[in-house]
């Protein structure tokens, strides 16, 4: 039993929610809390990741990326400690964009057990 | 774990307001063990009083959708809303995937609302304790309404949403065959029958099997029916108007009181229990217990009279040293 949550939110319109749901079967596999609040805006993610009381939050970007480093830059306001990685589709600059940021980038074609492994390291249980 | 007093000091700054305190003392519920217990006495000198409103019925019956609009609804008139929604996790790996909240987007990042997904984990003691300590936590913060919602199956879930001052059961048009077999459960918790989906064919009949229903079941007091559309908001006035009503008749009557005082007991049998369990685990690992099975298995001493002493041994054991509730994994004898 891990008992770590995790918070995922599409920041983009048109990212797909398929994407997110087969990432979050697999980390439910893993033993995680996986919540979805599907899309959201920044503020909104940062509250939710706080009310859940979350360990690691997850972002479908979907091509939005100002949105996506909006919100990451209000997390890493309001709860500096708290770790997050993104998925979807993200061009190459803003991977460097959000890299930067101190967050971790998994575009399409990550593979799943690469991606629970990277929730496992960020929320300190490997 | 934190120990007594970090959890005390969380607690009080979740009372004066925080929070995100307040969200880590909710996961302090959930965690169950020491830090749990101590939650439970620091609790104890706050005030504030909240409602408790449950929300139940078979999955997909639209209990979320319907918490979403309820707390719309009430919303509408100022109050401040929170909800628990308490989902079943994979008693395998204990993951779970907590979805409700996409139904409940309506409400994001509302400071007025709080929202707080809960997962089984397997509790000793059950979810049942770390639901209600999660209530405590939010009437010591001052939420003064708390929805919480469970799926209608198994009992450890009936038994979250029976243990509410209002209990509302969800049902759809053409319920009966997926309900058949709770259906003798949630007659009996039921305050309010929702009937859910009211935009769907076969209302009427729902509607007469579940009067016939409560005609046969003869409860002490009629539960209300309420047809609802949670999609479209429809008769959400007519079931706040409803739980307005059960609310202050239960009060009046003294009923309410007498549940509480109920479900008090209840919640002290389920605690007692698992400490007792704990400690006869830990009793039957240590040198008693081994010097009594071997006695056991070696005909010496009858099974019986073994566990007879070992239960006297358990009782006049230090209390204080006594086991801690929740996982029994986290607790070090
Ligand atoms: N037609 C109709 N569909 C509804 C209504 N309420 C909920 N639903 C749908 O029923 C499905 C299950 O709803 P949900 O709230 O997740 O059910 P829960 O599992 O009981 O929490 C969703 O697709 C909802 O949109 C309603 O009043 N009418
Ligand atoms: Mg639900």
């Amino acid at each position: 039993m891990s008992g770590k949550r995790i918070l995922m939110a599409k920041t983009g319109l048109d990212g797909h929610w398929r994407g997110p749901t087969i990432v979050a079967r697999a980390l439910r596999d893993a033993g995680f809390e996986v919540i979805m609040i599907g899309m959201a805006r920044p503020e909104e993610v940062v509250q939710a990741s706080i009310d859940e009381d979350v360990d690691l939050v997850g972002l479908n970007i979907g091509g939005h990326v100002d949105v996506a480093v909006r919100a990451v830059n209000a997390l890493n306001d309001e709860r500096p400690d708290l770790p997050v990685f993104c998925g979807g589709v993200v061009p190459p600059h803003a991977k460097r964009r959000l890299e930067a940021l101190g967050v971790e980038v998994y575009p399409p074609g990550s593979q799943l057990p690469d991606i629970v492994g990277a929730a496992r390291r960020l929320t300190g249980l490997d | 774990m934190a120990g007594h007093d970090a959890v005390a000091a969380l607690v009080a700054e979740a009372v004066g307001g925080s929070r995100s305190a307040l969200a880590r003392l909710i996961s302090t519920a959930e965690r169950g063990g020491d830090d749990a217990a101590a939650l439970e006495a620091a609790l104890l000198p706050c005030h504030g009083e909240s409602y408790s409103v449950g929300i139940t019925g078979a999955p997909g019956a639209g209990k979320s959708t319907l918490a979403s609009a309820l707390t719309t609804e009430l919303q509408a008139g100022g109050e401040r809303v929170a909800l628990l929604a308490v989902d079943p996790s994979s008693p395998l790996t204990r993951g779970a995937i907590l979805g409700d909240r996409v139904r409940l987007q309506p409400h994001l990042g509302n400071p007025d609302v709080f929202i707080r997904s809960m997962a089984s984990r397997g509790h000793l003691g059950g979810l049942a304790m770390a639901t209600c300590t999660a209530r405590r936590v939010l009437e010591a913060c001052g939420w003064p309404l708390v929805l919480i919602e469970t799926v209608g199956v198994g009992q450890a879930e009936l038994d979250v949403a029976g243990a509410t001052d209002t209990v509302l059961v969800v049902l759809n048009p053409g319920w009966g065959d997926e309900m058949q077999a709770n259906k003798a459960g949630l007659m009996e918790i039921a305050d309010i029958f929702v009937i859910n989906k009211a935009d769907r064919a076969g209302l009427e009949a729902t509607r007469r099997d579940l009067e016939a229903a409560i005609a046969a079941n003869a409860p002490a007091r009629r539960p209300a029916i309420v047809e609802t559309v949670a999609t479209e908001g429809t008769g959400l006035d007519a079931l706040r108007a409803a739980i307005a009503a059960h609310r202050e008749q239960a009060t009046a009557s003294g009923e309410l009181a007498q549940r509480r005082r109920a479900r008090a007991v209840t919640e002290l049998r389920d605690l007692a229990r698992a400490r007792l369990e704990l400690a006869l685990d830990g009793q039957l690992a240590g040198p008693a217990g081994e010097a009594l099975a071997g006695a056991v298995t070696r005909r010496e001493l009858d099974i019986d009279s073994a566990a007879r002493r070992l239960v006297a041994d358990l009782l006049n054991s230090d209390s204080q040293r006594g086991a801690s509730r929740g996982d029994p994994e986290q607790d070090t004898p």
